[in-house]
């Protein structure tokens, strides 16, 4: 324990500074003011390290970080969710200004214009790339949305059964599970590839698919749209957005509800988050929406404004009889994403998802040339696809991580094999991206030879 | 025209675009070309800006300067603790070895960071007095989600389906009742008693075979530390329901008490405000969940834990230990995982790096100034502003503007019009169990001229209710906007731009 008075430089008050405030009160001591916590309670031991200076801190985080290896230290391939793509400069600049970084929810509209103009620039942008009609202000992350996607379906239709396509995530499964444990929700698998005749019924509130699926592939849309809505459910997807700077997005399929993971959106991978969910619906179907909506209006002189919205669907107006309990979500990458839609427009998205699509392209058939691998998954696909290798995925990813290269996720283990064919049984699902070099990816190759 | 700093910001990015102008340029291809797919795949049009790269720094940068922020206003919004978010968090959590990890990528090439989740774990254990942490859900209400589901589990776990009813106080964050609906509860209310306590006679009545637990903020959102805390939880412990803890407010608490050590069974942490890292404008948060020995199986995926400890160092503190192996790991009766991956990391870095700056000494005095500066405040307004429950208060003070309402301004009114004295305004109208309510919270981070300004300026605004209350009630004077037409934006939902 530190003894004596400990100085922080986060905290202006001085000792004496205290003493005056303190005397200002009637009081002697800060303890004083806390006198309503028992006092068998109060001030228990506190068994933490002794405070660090900045240099001292600076040395330990960069001590941590150097025990990980950086997706840009060397060729990487894994996917799966989270995506290693180039960001530029202006993202991080413009995000961690601190008008923008060291605000909150922008509760008083007169002074939050910054934030609140940016999220309808996001809804805007969002609702194109999917190209449905509205969007809200962002959910936590791309698992957590299509939860929610779920979730609002059922209320929509009011049917208590969302058949889930077998080539989701099984994170964002897992996920779905969890929010859906105390609804009574039957969640049950359908293989989008077969006939859903029979699969779907009138119980059915949605139809669950990815785009591109989880193991890379551009899904039937168009067939599983009419599948979906001949029965009165809703099509609900979880779409790549940089997917969507050259495939067609759900929308042009009449989906109901399209969510997505932000993070390819100039967002860090970050081991994981912060990221940002995306969340996009009908106009018919808007107030049912969950979270945060930004609309524009006018202000007592007649000047364009923008205010939250719609706010009667949320937790701190309806209580437990709110859409959703979501209150902070990820604003602040709701703005990296739109910097970095900004910054790309329209031709730089197509020519990002295009780089990632013809180098995926290439390796493919690259690695398919390769004795002992194949492609056994067919369709069109993105930038992910399975590769069945000649020796356990496992043992492969070990030995490319000896080359300093980070392979693919091995899907021969459950849950990620349970969908695959029965012959899929050394599976491995590699990413490329436009971060991949040739160069990068005739080292991958030449690794994977070595097991030809 | 509406300015923000000399570039123009009113119109937006699509009214900007220009054909063939570009943000960014793409490299390129270094690969053979390959054959495209069925073309009615491909999309045809896609509606995003075409701007070049100053334009969007310039919009950007001026978009920012129409808010108000920590780093150029105070902001003394009560139950949101909005302190100094420190700059070396930010840095630190941009390291490559940090910002450039997969979250699938194998557990030995991240051992930093999960050693660094794992540390944390141990801290906001140590903090809480809770014997098991899980730092996998992204905000307070996605907390609060895993807390009830947990307590829900725990119950039917023992074959114990009665337990439909959460109660919660009348004063509590919307949160609480729509998390434990979510969690499939039947939410009851629970009344406070005249000093803002739990009103313990209203739970004793509630306290039986249908009750699964209470959620509790503590301090309570009226900023008091409830008189009554220890016999809430013996009573709730008795009739066999758990304690839940919002600790939206532990900023008051930190090291003064653990919230274990008085009988709370689970609770959620906001690293986005006790901890430092910055709100965003409206996140990311982080919301670990805190629990003692008997909710430990249940807390959601992934928890980090550590294996191949030597035998001599069996504690579970392998802080200086170069063999300890961290991994990711699912409790037995896991709730199961509840975000994509492993939490919101980033976050997670500046509240770890935060906490070891501070330190044992650092924690307790960030809890002492936080409550000397709302108490300072306290006692310097309250001659001018009408407090509803005369007690020392902790971190934040509820003041109403009833004495301000009879003069023919509101609350609301007050708030806006410290927008133009260059303060953000206070949490208004909010616990719902005070009339005109004005919530403020100062935090430890501002110096006492500061909170002097602060006080002026609330007393000007109270002697402009009898000189010129209708410069009050036309506020704010001064903002880039003012008063906003809400009513119309909910009746006529305008959400994106469709190229008026």
């Amino acid at each position: 324990m530190t003894t004596g008075h400990f100085q922080s430089h986060y905290i202006p008050n001085t000792e004496l500074e205290q003493a005056e405030m303190l005397a200002a009160l009637g009081l002697a001591s800060v303890d004083e003011l806390f006198a309503d916590i028992p006092a068998a309670f109060r001030n228990p031991p506190l068994d933490l390290p002794a405070p660090l200076s900045e240099l001292e801190i600076q040395r330990e985080l960069a001590a941590l970080a150097g025990k990980n290896r950086p997706l840009g230290s060397g060729p990487s391939f894994l996917g799966a969710g989270a995506y290693h793509h180039f960001i530029p400069a202006i993202v991080k600049a413009l995000m961690t200004r601190g008008e923008f970084l060291t605000a909150y929810t922008p509760y008083q509209p007169e002074v939050s214009q910054g934030t609140l103009q940016v999220i309808y620039e996001f809804q805007t942008l969002i609702s194109n790339l999917y190209g449905m009609e509205v969007a809200n202000a962002g959910m936590y992350d791309g698992a957590t949305s299509l939860a929610e996607g779920v979730l609002m379906a059922c209320r929509v239709t009011r049917r208590r059964r969302a058949a889930v396509a077998d080539t989701l995530s099984p994170a964002y499964l897992q996920v779905i599970r969890t929010y859906c444990q105390a609804h009574g929700i039957d969640l049950y698998p359908v293989s989008p590839a077969a006939d859903l005749e029979g699969q779907l019924d009138g119980d059915t509130a949605g139809l669950i698919v990815q785009y591109p699926n989880f193991y890379g592939g551009i899904e039937d849309l168009a067939r599983l749209s009419a599948a979906a809505h001949d029965r009165g459910a809703l099509l609900v997807v979880s779409a790549d957005p940089l997917a969507m700077g050259m495939f067609q997005p759900p929308g042009h399929y009449d989906a109901d509800i399209v969510t997505g993971e932000g993070q390819p959106l100039g967002i860090p991978a970050s081991y994981g988050g912060p990221y940002v969910g995306l969340f996009t619906t009908k106009e018919r179907y808007m107030r049912q929406m969950p979270s945060r909506l930004v609309g524009r209006t006018v202000d007592a002189q007649g000047r364009n404004g923008y205010v939250l919205t719609l706010q009667t669907r949320e937790q701190h107006i309806r209580r437990e009889r709110a859409t959703s309990n979501i209150c902070t979500n990820e604003a602040l990458y709701a703005l990296a994403a739109t910097i970095y839609l900004a910054a790309l427009g329209k031709q730089g998205l197509r020519q990002i998802a295009e780089l990632c699509y013809h180098k995926a392209h290439y390796a493919a058939a690259q690695i398919e040339q390769l004795s002992g691998y194949s492609l056994p998954l067919e369709g069109p696909f993105f930038q992910e696809f399975v590769v069945q290798c000649p020796q356990p995925p496992a043992e492969i990813n070990r030995q490319l991580l000896e080359r300093n290269i980070l392979g693919g996720l091995d899907v021969s283990i459950s849950p990620y094999r349970d969908p695959l064919p029965p012959e899929v049984d050394r599976g491995i699902l590699l990413c490329v991206t436009e971060m991949n070099t040739r160069q990068d990816i005739d080292a991958l190759i030449a690794g994977l030879a070595e097991f030809s | 025209m509406l300015k923000g700093g000399t570039r123009d910001t009113t119109r937006l990015l699509m009214e900007r675009s220009v054909p063939g102008r570009v943000g960014a340029v793409a490299p390129p291809l270094d690969v053979p070309a390959q054959p495209l797919p069925d073309a009615a795949l491909l999309r045809a049009g896609l509606a995003l800006p075409e701007v070049s790269e100053p334009e969007v720094v310039q919009y950007f940068t001026g978009l920012s300067q129409l808010n108000f922020s920590i780093d150029t206003q105070f902001y003394p919004l009560g139950s949101c603790t909005m302190k100094y978010n420190p700059k070396v968090n930010d840095e630190v959590a941009f390291l490559p070895g940090f910002a450039a990890i997969h979250p699938l990528q194998p557990e030995e090439t991240a051992q930093g960071a999960l050693e660094l989740l794992y540390r944390l774990q141990g801290f906001l254990g140590e903090i809480t007095g809770m014997a098991g942490v899980s730092l996998a859900t992204l905000a307070g209400a996605h907390g609060e989600l895993a807390g009830v589901l947990m307590m829900r589990a725990y119950h039917q776990a023992r074959g114990d389906f009665r337990r439909t009813k959460m109660a919660i106080p009348d004063s509590a964050h919307g949160t609480n009742p729509a998390s434990a609906a979510m969690a499939g509860f039947d939410v009851v209310t629970l009344a406070s008693d005249a000093d803002g306590n739990v009103d313990l006679d209203a739970l004793h009545e509630l306290a039986g075979p249908e009750l699964a637990g209470v959620m509790i903020t503590l301090p309570s959102t009226l900023g008091l530390f409830d008189r009554n805390i220890v016999e809430v939880c013996r009573i709730v412990h008795q009739a066999g329901g758990l304690v839940y803890g919002d600790g939206a407010n532990m900023n008051a608490l930190l090291g003064r008490v653990k919230l274990g050590d008085l009988g709370f069974d689970v609770i959620h942490l906001n690293l986005h405000k006790t901890f430092s890292t910055p709100h965003g404008g409206g996140g990311p948060g982080a919301g670990p969940v805190c629990c003692g020995p008997e909710l430990v199986p249940y807390l959601a995926a992934p928890v980090v834990n550590v294996v191949d400890v030597p035998p001599d160092d069996g504690k579970a503190d392998p802080e200086w230990d170069e063999t300890a192996f961290y991994i990711l790991d699912t409790p037995e009766h896991s709730i199961g995982k509840i975000s994509g991956f492993h939490g919101n990391f980033g976050v997670l870095v500046r509240a770890y790096t935060y906490i070891r700056t501070l330190g044992d000494a650092g924690i307790k005095s960030i809890s002492g100034n936080a409550v000397l500066n709302a108490n300072y405040l306290l006692n310097k307004l309250r001659d001018d502003y009408y407090l509803p429950y005369d007690r020392p208060c902790m971190h934040e003070v509820v003041f109403s503007a009833d004495w301000q309402r009879e003069r023919g301004v509101s609350g609301l009114e007050v708030a806006k019009r410290l927008l133009d004295y260059g303060f953000h305004a206070p949490t208004m109208y909010f616990p719902l169990i005070v009339h005109e309510a004005l919530m403020i919270e100062p935090t430890e981070a501002e110096n006492r001229d500061t909170l002097d300004a602060f006080i002026q300026a609330l007393q000007a605004i109270n002697r402009e209710t009898d000189e010129n209350p209708e410069l009050v009630r036309q506020a704010p004077h001064t903002t880039p906007v003012s008063r906003l037409d809400e009513a119309r934006a909910a009746r006529q939902p305008d959400l994106r731009w469709r190229g008026e």
